[in-house]
């Protein structure tokens, strides 16, 4: 008998077909990862376990959860399975709690709904549930509140949310993606300790191929609402038949060429001993006024054609350096030079704006959703001298579409026409239009699917080498930083702690702090090859 | 050709989606709007002629809203009241726009600053004076008068569009393609003007029908004080003053002008309300 079973599962949201003919099933102390990239349908299939689906969906086929059918079920039928049979964690562990709740209460909350518990009771068992997780009640008091804990920590309050209940089942929407690696590891040995102690069945979503290769018994590959395969995760090892599971193993695994630069003894940026400090606000009006060091006496050149690494995870310091570099923050002490030219905070001349300019992390919000793409892109152009007239610029825009891979046509468009990956290929557009000589690329990739970051990855070692660019390449991903730089800078509480070659820190680092960094990074091929 | 066609689909789907209470609203509004119309040209009777003999007269088919004490007819007068009621709320609403937009953009461009502080805590300053002791201050100085109900019902909104314009400004100025644009080398005049104010519109174009139908109410509130429009000119608020004395004699005198106020900013709240939601992303799609 297994514990979850769904047949021939089918969803039509408002008459768009989003899944098709959906079989799986999985067992008590099992882990079922589900993979697939935007759009696949994954999160669909999990919110239809629970029926917590928009409105106008039409939902088809039987879903059964040990017994029970659970598509038969009314609402407060559901009610009492959602939380006590079923768990459920979400990606976002910041939006996901209650902010004005302490952690105490948001997790007996739960408790007390289905097991009928009085609030001493409950707090208790909510008490005994954070301890398991990793959150003793000695350190981390019942009375804190969400914003007092790190992402990593709250998204351990989120799972003890989901299983205070004990749940048979437990469903993880993409629970690690928005962490950072060494807390991500922590949290898979959690998840994976707490399947085998309680006998939980985790359904486990994600679009990170070297996470499910390491922490699933089975594997699930979803396109377009269909299964595309699907079998013991050793089929990872063995070799995959279908053509899109294979492209996205391929992409997974994607390493672009290395521009091998002639080492250039010119530096495009120097920096040094950049300190940057915020004051912490005060608890009393007369208490004295703290400050908090971000970045800490940093200092490194960047040469030209270069393309150089900045590692770090959250809260290091790599987006106030990236401020500073920018002149868009003031600092305490250091300068920037770019270029021979000193780049100060309100006062950043026009031709080192030229030179420098720089792509988002987010895809969706970094355009202004109200002008078209030609008018987005040629925004730099306003730091040009001469003034250009419709014609020449028409043809630029062309010009610039068609290098990072879309099509002149576009430039009429809207940005809330375009996919994620076709987005970013407009902001690397709008920052190479004036030919700068250094872009900074602040987790310009990190958001997107796999198959479209080798792409992008592709394109920009492409451009490189085409327009002699420098690229100053910040990630908390050191596999993407592996692959696309020649130097490498890892960043830990405002400090550099460990800097040279790329190859040479991979393959021996120094730094402790680099080599946990390393060494928690899931990686797809030590994964297949424990599998073999 | 093919976009037009595009165009015109997008449109109307997007009509489409506008909500019922829009166009109850929209349709009363525009009674309204064609009754001021019409009125320029033709009235059912002339207002300026006082006929003692057909005076409180009850609905009828020669008055369908009666009479007044002096015999007027109160359709006409309303008619041609919906010109001043209208017409005030429109200029004051305007002079709200004009004044109070730059304002909020200033102060959000500079927020945190000096100039932010210096705008906003005169706001506050005006925000403290109920909008009929600003009129009773600037009557008090230039005398009654329809222009000076508009200057005071004018310089009370001037406040609450520059409240309303830096809210919305300033988590628009958080969000990345401002970054982008700063990369660009762009000042804050340029990006509070090309990126920041197309990305509010919609909210104050919101804020801006609510002002409207406030804009009416104080337009009348004014008039029954004996501060806005001057005899022999009609307005809403005066008839409701001048029908006081003889409400138990003759009710429909108050009754009408009354209905005709109510409606109207009934009306104006509806359209606000449905523009609001058309323009919020998260309640579109499910309003079914």
């Amino acid at each position: 008998m297994s514990l979850i079973k769904v047949e021939n599962l089918s969803l039509k949201i408002n008459n768009n077909k989003i899944l098709n003919d959906i079989n799986f099933e999985t067992n008590a102390g099992k882990i079922l990862g589900i993979i697939g990239e935007s759009g696949s349908g994954k999160s669909m299939t999990a919110n239809s376990i629970v029926q917590l689906l928009p409105k106008g969906s039409e939902i088809s086929g039987r879903i059964f959860l040990e017994n029970q059918d659970l598509l038969r079920f009314n609402e407060n039928q559901m009610c009492k399975i959602r939380g006590a049979q079923i768990g459920f964690i979400f990606q976002e562990p910041m939006t996901a709690l209650n902010p004005l709740k302490n952690i105490g209460d948001q997790v007996a909350e739960g408790i007390a709904l289905h097991y009928n518990y009085d609030h001493s009771k409950s707090l208790k068992l909510a008490s005994e549930t954070l301890d398991r997780v990793g959150l003793p009640q000695k350190q981390f008091s019942l009375s804190r509140f969400p914003f007092e804990l790190s992402g990593g920590q709250r998204q351990r309050v989120v799972i003890a949310m989901a299983i205070a209940t004990k749940p048979q089942l437990l469903i993880a929407d993409e629970p690690s993606t928005a962490l950072d690696v060494t807390t991500q590891s922590k949290l898979l040995k959690l998840l994976k300790r707490l399947v085998i102690e309680d006998k939980i069945g985790l359904l486990m979503i994600t679009h990170d191929l070297a996470v499910i290769a390491e922490m699933a018994d089975d594997i699930i590959i979803m396109k377009n609402g269909n299964i595309v395969e699907c079998g013991a995760t050793s089929i990872l090892a063995k070799g995959l038949k279908n053509p899109y599971s294979k492209s996205l193993f391929d992409a997974s695994n994607y390493r672009p060429k290395i521009n091998q630069i002639q080492k250039s003894e010119k530096p495009l940026l120097v920096i040094n001993n950049i300190t940057k400090e915020y004051e912490i606000k005060q608890k009393g009006f007369f208490s004295k006024k703290k400050h908090f060091k971000a970045v800490k006496n940093v200092s490194f050149q960047i040469f030209e054609g270069e393309n150089v690494g900045l590692v770090g995870e959250s809260g290091c310091g790599k987006s106030t350096l990236t401020r500073a570099i920018l002149g868009l923050d003031h600092v305490n002490d250091g300068t920037v030079v770019l270029d021979g030219d000193i780049i100060v905070y309100g006062q950043v001349k026009r031709n080192s704006r030229k030179k420098l300019q720089v792509v988002f992390q987010d895809p969706y919000g970094s355009f202004n959703p109200r002008h078209q793409v030609k008018k987005i892109i040629t925004e730099p152009l306003y730091l040009l001298d001469l003034k250009m007239n419709k014609s020449d610029i028409q043809d630029l825009v062309a010009e610039i579409l068609l290098s990072v891979g879309l099509k002149p046509e576009d430039s009429d468009k809207f940005i809330h026409e375009f996919s994620g990956g076709q987005r970013q290929r407009i902001a690397i557009a709008r920052s190479l239009i004036i030919k700068p000589k250094l872009i900074i690329l602040d987790e310009a990739v990190s958001a997107l699917d796999v198959s479209v970051r080798a792409q992008i990855l592709d394109l920009l070692s492409k451009l490189s080498k085409e327009y002699n660019l420098s690229y100053l390449f910040i990630s908390h991903d050191l596999s993407l930083v592996k692959s696309i730089t020649n130097r490498v800078f890892v960043m830990k509480d405002g400090e550099i702690v460990e800097s040279g070659e790329t190859l040479e820190i991979f393959n021996q680092p120094k730094h402790e702090y680099t080599k946990s960094l390393i060494s928690s990074t899931p990686n797809l091929n030590s994964a297949i090859k424990k599998l073999m | 050709m093919m976009n037009s066609l595009k165009f015109k689909q997008i449109l109307i789907k997007n009509l489409s989606e506008l909500s019922l209470s829009f166009w109850i609203g929209l349709i009363l509004i525009a009674i309204f709007i064609s009754l001021a119309l019409i009125s320029f040209f033709w009235t059912p009777y002339d207002i300026t002629l006082l006929e003692i003999s057909e005076r409180l007269k009850t609905p009828s088919l020669n008055y369908i809203l009666g009479t007044d004490h002096f015999g007027r007819d109160i359709l006409s007068m309303i008619m041609i009241g919906a010109r001043t009621s209208i017409a005030v709320a429109i200029i004051a609403v305007g002079i709200g726009l004009i004044f109070g937009i730059p304002l909020g953009l200033i102060a959000a461009a500079q927020r945190g600053g000096f100039i932010d502080d210096l705008i906003m805590r005169f706001n506050d300053l005006v925000f403290a004076f109920p909008a009929l002791v600003i009129a009773i201050i600037i009557t008090a100085i230039l005398g009654p008068g329809a222009v000076n109900a508009i200057l005071a019902i004018g310089v009370f909104n001037i406040p609450v569009f520059a409240r309303v314009a830096r809210g919305a400004a300033l988590t628009q100025w958080s969000r990345e393609y401002i970054l982008a644009a700063k990369v660009c080398g762009k000042g804050s005049w340029l990006i509070s003007i090309e990126h920041i104010f197309p990305n509010i519109i919609n909210i104050l174009i919101v804020q801006g029908t609510i002002q409207f139908s406030l804009g009416i109410l104080a337009e009348a509130g004014l008039s029954y004080v004996g501060l806005g429009a001057q005899p022999p000119i009609p307005s809403w608020g005066r008839m409701l003053a001048d029908s006081q004395t003889m409400i138990s004699l003759a009710p429909h005198i108050a009754i009408f002008p009354g209905m005709a106020i109510v409606l109207m900013v009934l009306g104006l709240n509806l359209m606000g309300d449905g523009l609001r939601d058309f323009f919020d992303p998260k309640l579109k799609g499910s309003g079914k």
